[in-house]
C-alpha cells in the first residue's frame, strides 16, 4: 500500500525535464571540446566530468569495458539525452541542449552500435534522406507537389551526388537494393555513407567494426582514413577492438564506470596501469 | 523533362480520367441512370478516403483510427458553410461548392495538426486508441449540438448539389487528391516520411524534422478526408454524425489494408472494389439472396437479423485472412511460393530478383516488414509490473 | 442533505461502475503485458457474455436455476471464445509487426460485432428477470446490482492479485511479461502463460458483462464496445501492464463518469470527457499512474 501511494506521489511530481543550461559560445581551437560533461539516471552518475579535447582532422577514440559509458557519451552528443551537468561546443558553439536533428544539421553525424537504416528503403534513397538537408537541395514542399521545375533539378542532383558517395563505400553496384538486404559489413557501411551525406563537421562511428570479419575491418581502417582525408572530416569513434584502435586513432580516451581513466596519445593511454587493470579486472 | 516521362507512374490519373471522361459522357446522354451516379459519388469519397488515410498508415506507419471523424467535421462544417452561403448571393452552385471544400479541408486538417500532436509522442496502438478517442469526442460534439447551430440528434440540414454533376467534381477532386498525395509521397518529403516510418531514431540522427514531418502527414491526410466529408455532405440531404462512427474509420482501413498498405494505386482498387460490391453486394442479399432456400432456411431457424450484414462478416473475415497471410511469420515459405510477382515474371519467362528493385519504378511503396516492438513502445511505455515480486520467479517459475 | 445523496450516490454507482471498468481493464493489461497485443476484441466478449445471459434467462427455466446456470454458461463461453480467437487470430501473427497484429484485432472484433447483429438483429434483447430491486440506504435509492458488482469486484482484485503474487503460474506471467525470451530460457512454457492470460482475461469479461447486465438489462452487437475502449483507457490511467493500476485506472474512471452524469449540463459529454482525460494522460504520462518507464536503447 506504501508503494501505492508512493507511486501515485511521484505521478504527480515528474516534470519533463528541461534543460536549463544557458548556452554561451566560446573560443576554442578544438572542432570538439566537452566540458564537465555529465549524465545521471536517478540516483545513477551514468557519466561524468568528460572533458574532451578533439583537434581537426583527428580520428580519435574513446574505448572503456562494457557498460562504462560510451554509448551515454555519443548519445549526450547527439541530443539523444540532455546532460545534467555541462556543456559540449561545437568549434566553440554550444551545442547543449538543442534537439537531435538541430544538432545533426550544425554538423554531428553518427551511426549506431545496432545498425539502423531505413530497412524498406533503396540504398540510394537512404543517402538521399541524409542529403535532404543540404541548402544546395532545398525544396519546398509546395514546390514538390506542384512539381516545378526546382523538384526535378534537386531530385536529379541529389541522386547524382549519392551515387558519388555509395561509391566511395563500394556500394554504387548495389544502390538499388533494399538497404535490410545488404550484407551486414555492408550495411555498417552504408550507415557511414548516410551520415556523411549530411555534411557534418565531427563523424561519431559507434563501433563501426562489431561483427566484421578482418579483412573487412582492414577494409574499414582504410575508408576511415580516406574520409578523414578526401572530406576534411574529424572522426569520433568507440571501439573494442584494441588492434583497431591502436592502429587508427591519434588520441584516445579511456572511459570506466563513467569517469575518465586516461586520456591522450594512444599507446600512452593503452599502457597506463590503470586502463589495463580495468580491462582485464584487477 | 518529358524523354524522361514515366507512363507507369501516371497511369493512375490516366485511368480515372477515362473512366471519367467515359461516365461524364454517358451521364449527359442519359446513359446512366440515378443508382449509378450515386454509386460513382459513393467511390469517389471512398477513393479520397482511402489514399488520405494511405498517407497515415502506409508512410507513416502509425494507424488512426479516427479518419471518419475528420471526414465528419469536413461534412459538418462544409455543409454548414453551403448552407449559410446559400441563402446569400453566392448561392447553391460551384462558387458555393469551392468555398466549402476550402473552408472543410482547412478545418478538417486544424484537427489534423491536433492530433498530430499527440502523434509526436506515442507511437502504435496508444496512437491508434487516441484517434479512435478523437473520432469519438468529434461525433459527441456534433451530437449535441444545438438545433440552430449544427442540428443536434436530427442531424445538419444541406443543400443537395446538382445530382447529374456532382460525380462529376467529386472525380475531379479525386485527381487533385491523387496529384498532391503523390506528388508529396514522391519528393524528397516523401522519402523523408518514410524514413521516420522506417526508423525514427535514425531519422532524428540524420537530421529530419520528424515533429514538422508528422505533423504535416497527419493535417493533409485529414484535409483530405475533410474533403471528402464535404463532398459527402453534397450528395446527402442532410448529414447525420451516426453515418461517421468508428466502424466507418474501419471500413475505411479495410479499404487500405485490403489495397496493400503504402500502396496508392492498391487503396484506389479496393476502394473502388469495395465500395462497388459494398452497393452491389446488398441488393444481391437482399433480393436475390433472400429468395433462395438457403435464406429462407437460415432466417426462419438461425437469424434475426438483416441479411446485409453477411456482408461485414465478409468484411471482417477478410480482412483477417488478409493480414495474417501477409504478416505471419510462419507462413513466409508459403508467400513466397505464392509471390505474385514472381508468378506473373514466370508467365512472361522473365528473371524475377526480389531483393533487386528497379529504382525507376520509384518503389515508394514498400511496407515495413518487421518493427522491432522497442521500436513502437519508443515513447516512455511500460510493459511490466505486474505485481510486487516481480523479480522473484523463484524456482524453475511457473512450468511444472 | 442532498450533498449527501449526491456523494453517496456517486459512491456507490461510481464504485459499482469503476469495478466493471476495473474487470474489462484487467483483461486488456494482462493481455497487453504478455502478449504484447492490444486486443481489441476483449469488448465483444462482453457483449458475448452479455447475450449467453439474456439468452439463458429467457428461457423457461426458474430464475433460481437459470441465473447461475448463465453465469456458468457465460464464463465458459467466453473462455473458449478468447482462447479460440488467441489461437486463431493472434498466434500466427506472433513476431510480426505489430501494427498488424493491430489490424487483426479490430477485424476479430468486427466479426464478433457482425455476427451477433446477424444472429440477433439490431433491435436490443432485453429482460425483465434480471431487475433486482433497490433499497434505501439514508434515503438514497441503491441497488442491489450495484452491491452484487461491488461484491465481484472486491473478490476478483483480491483473488487475482493473490494469484500473480502466490502461485507459480502468477509468477510466471510475471516473468513474462517482464521478458519474454529470459522467461522461456527458465523453462516457463510461454504459450501456456498466453492461453491462461486469454482464459483468465475473458473469464473476467463474463463476469464483467453479467454486472453491467444486471445494472442495464438490455444488450445490442456494440454491447461491448464503449465499455471496452473506456475500460482501455482505464487500463491506460492506471499504467498499463500493472493489475494494481488497471483497477485504480477503472474505479477512478466510473467515479468520473458518475459525477459527470449527475451534472446536467456535461451529462451529454461524458464520453467526450472521458476520452479527453485519455488523452491527456498519454500526453502528460503514457506510463499512467503505477506503470513503469521502459526506455528504448539508442
Amino acid at each position: 500500500m506504501a508503494k501505492f501511494v508512493e507511486k501515485i506521489k511521484t505521478f504527480f511530481n515528474t516534470k519533463i525535464r528541461k534543460s536549463t543550461h544557458k548556452r554561451e559560445n566560446i573560443e576554442s581551437d578544438y572542432v570538439l571540446e566537452t566540458r564537465e560533461l555529465g549524465i545521471t539516471f536517478g540516483g545513477l552518475k551514468a557519466v561524468q566530468n568528460v572533458n574532451l579535447k578533439i583537434k581537426k582532422n583527428q580520428i580519435y577514440g574513446l574505448i572503456g569495458p562494457n557498460g562504462a559509458g560510451k554509448t551515454t557519451v555519443f548519445n549526450l552528443l547527439t541530443g539523444v539525452y540532455q546532460p545534467t551537468t555541462g556543456a559540449f561546443y561545437l568549434n566553440g558553439e554550444d551545442l547543449t541542449g538543442l534537439s537531435q536533428e538541430k544538432i545533426n544539421q550544425k554538423g554531428f553525424a553518427r551511426t549506431f552500435q545496432n545498425i539502423r537504416l531505413f530497412n524498406n528503403m533503396t540504398v540510394v534513397r537512404n543517402v538521399m534522406v541524409g542529403l535532404s538537408n543540404q541548402p544546395e537541395y532545398n525544396c519546398t514542399e509546395i514546390e514538390s507537389v506542384l512539381r516545378l521545375p526546382r523538384h526535378f533539378k534537386v531530385e536529379k542532383t541529389m541522386r547524382k551526388r549519392a551515387k558519388e558517395l555509395l561509391r566511395i563505400f563500394d556500394l554504387e553496384d548495389e544502390r538499388n537494393n533494399l538497404a535490410c538486404n545488404l550484407p551486414y559489413g555492408k550495411q555498417r557501411k552504408l550507415e557511414i555513407a548516410r551520415a556523411l551525406a549530411t555534411n557534418p563537421k565531427l563523424l561519431l562511428l559507434d563501433e563501426p567494426a562489431a561483427g566484421m570479419n578482418p579483412n573487412e575491418t582492414e577494409d574499414l581502417v582504410k575508408t576511415i582514413k580516406y574520409i578523414r582525408d578526401n572530406f576534411d572530416m574529424t572522426i569520433l569513434l568507440i571501439e573494442h577492438d584494441m588492434k583497431f584502435v591502436s592502429g587508427l586513432c591519434d588520441e584516445i580516451t579511456v572511459l570506466n564506470f563513467g569517469t575518465v581513466l586516461a586520456e591522450g596519445n594512444t599507446k600512452e593511454a593503452l599502457n597506463n596501469p590503470e586502463v589495463i587493470k580495468a580491462y582485464i579486472g584487477g | 523533362m518529358f524523354k524522361k516521362f514515366k507512363i507507369n507512374h501516371y497511369i493512375n490519373y490516366f485511368v480515372i480520367a477515362v473512366a471519367l471522361i467515359v461516365f461524364a459522357i454517358l451521364s449527359f446522354t442519359g446513359g446512366i441512370d440515378n443508382s449509378t451516379t450515386l454509386l460513382l459519388e459513393r467511390i469517389a469519397i471512398s477513393i479520397i478516403l482511402a489514399v488520405s488515410l494511405s498517407l497515415v498508415v502506409g508512410f507513416l506507419g502509425e494507424l488512426s483510427l479516427g479518419h471518419a471523424g475528420f471526414m465528419c467535421i469536413g461534412a459538418y462544417i462544409g455543409g454548414k458553410v453551403s448552407a449559410l452561403l446559400a441563402q446569400t448571393g453566392i448561392g447553391d452552385g460551384i462558387g458555393n461548392l469551392i468555398i466549402s471544400l476550402i473552408v472543410g479541408a482547412v478545418a478538417a486538417a486544424a484537427c489534423g495538426v491536433v492530433v498530430g500532436i499527440p502523434a509526436l509522442r506515442l507511437r502504435g496502438d496508444y496512437l491508434a486508441i487516441v484517434t479512435l478517442a478523437f473520432g469519438e469526442i468529434v461525433k459527441t460534439l456534433f451530437q449535441n449540438s444545438s438545433d440552430n447551430s449544427f442540428g443536434g440528434l436530427s442531424g445538419l440540414s444541406t443543400p443537395r448539389y446538382n445530382k447529374t454533376t456532382l460525380f462529376i467534381i467529386a472525380f475531379v477532386v479525386v485527381l487533385l487528391t491523387l496529384a498532391v498525395i503523390q506528388n508529396f509521397i514522391r519528393s524528397k518529403h516523401g522519402r523523408a516520411v518514410t524514413a521516420v516510418r522506417d526508423n525514427e531514431i535514425a531519422a532524428r540522427a540524420t537530421g529530419i524534422n520528424v515533429t514538422k514531418y508528422k505533423i504535416m502527414v497527419f493535417a493533409l491526410s485529414a484535409a483530405f478526408a475533410g474533403i471528402a466529408g464535404v463532398i459527402y455532405s453534397f450528395s446527402q440531404n442532410k448529414v447525420m454524425y451516426t453515418h461517421f462512427d468508428y466502424n466507418y474509420s474501419i471500413e475505411i482501413l479495410v479499404m487500405v489494408v485490403l489495397g496493400g498498405m503504402g500502396s496508392i494505386n492498391g487503396s484506389i482498387i479496393s476502394a473502388t472494389l469495395l465500395t462497388f460490391f459494398d452497393e452491389k453486394l446488398r441488393l444481391w442479399i437482399s433480393q436475390d439472396f433472400s429468395k433462395t432456400q438457403l435464406a429462407q432456411f437460415l432466417t426462419t431457424y438461425v437469424i434475426k437479423g438483416d441479411l446485409a450484414v453477411f456482408k461485414d462478416i465478409i468484411y471482417a473475415l477478410v480482412l483477417i485472412l488478409i493480414v495474417i497471410y501477409n504478416n505471419s511469420p510462419s507462413l513466409k515459405g508459403l508467400r513466397e511460393k505464392l509471390n505474385l510477382k514472381k508468378l506473373l515474371s514466370k508467365l512472361f519467362k522473365r528473371k524475377h530478383d526480389p531483393s533487386k528493385v528497379k529504382d525507376d519504378e520509384a518503389r515508394w511503396d514498400v511496407v515495413p516488414t518487421k518493427i522491432e516492438m522497442d521500436e513502437v513502445l519508443s515513447t516512455d511505455v511500460v510493459i511490466d509490473d505486474m505485481g510486487d515480486n516481480s523479480a522473484d520467479i523463484g524456482e524453475r517459475g511457473g512450468n511444472k | 442533505m442532498e450533498v449527501l445523496e449526491f456523494i453517496l450516490s456517486v459512491i456507490v454507482n461510481g464504485l459499482s461502475q469503476g469495478g466493471i471498468y476495473a474487470m474489462i481493464a484487467i483483461g486488456y493489461t494482462m493481455v497487453y503485458g504478455i502478449a504484447k497485443l492490444l486486443n481489441f476484441a476483449h469488448g465483444d466478449i462482453i457483449m458475448v457474455a452479455a447475450y449467453t445471459i439474456i439468452v439463458t434467462v429467457n428461457t423457461s427455466m426458474p430464475i433460481g436455476v437459470s441465473l447461475p446456470l448463465s453465469i456458468l454458461l457465460s464464463i465458459v463461453i467466453c473462455v473458449l471464445l478468447g482462447v479460440a480467437i488467441e489461437k486463431v487470430a493472434y498466434k500466427p501473427l506472433r513476431g510480426a509487426s505489430p501494427l498488424a497484429v493491430l489490424i487483426t484485432a479490430i477485424g476479430v472484433s468486427y466479426l464478433l460485432q457482425s455476427i451477433a447483429q446477424i444472429i440477433f438483429g439490431t433491435a436490443p434483447k432485453m429482460t425483465a428477470k434480471l431487475d433486482l430491486g433497490a433499497f434505501k440506504l439514508f434515503g438514497v435509492p441503491v441497488k442491489f446490482s450495484a452491491i452484487i458488482t461491488l461484491v465481484i469486484t472486491v473478490l476478483v482484485m483480491v483473488g487475482l492479485t493473490m494469484f500473480v503474487k502466490k502461485s507459480r503460474t502468477g509468477r510466471a506471467m510475471v516473468a513474462v511479461s517482464e521478458d519474454r525470451g529470459a522467461a522461456q530460457l527458465m523453462g516457463i512454457n510461454v504459450n501456456k502463460i498466453i492461453t491462461i492470460t486469454f482464459i483468465i482475461g475473458s473469464a473476467l469479461a463474463a463476469l464483467a458483462g453479467f454486472c453491467s447486465i444486471i445494472e442495464a438489462p438490455s444488450v445490442t452487437s456494440t454491447f461491448g464496445s464503449m465499455p471496452g475502449i473506456k475500460a482501455f483507457t482505464a487500463a491506460v490511467i492506471g499504467g498499463i501492464g500493472s493489475i494494481p493500476g488497471a483497477m485504480l485506472g477503472g474505479i477512478m474512471l466510473g467515479i468520473v463518469e458518475c459525477i459527470a452524469n449527475k451534472i446536467p449540463v456535461i451529462a451529454p459529454y461524458t464520453d467526450a470527457i472521458e476520452f479527453s482525460i485519455l488523452i491527456i494522460i498519454l500526453l502528460v504520462k503514457p506510463t499512467g499512474f503505477l506503470g513503469k518507464k521502459r526506455r528504448e536503447k539508442v
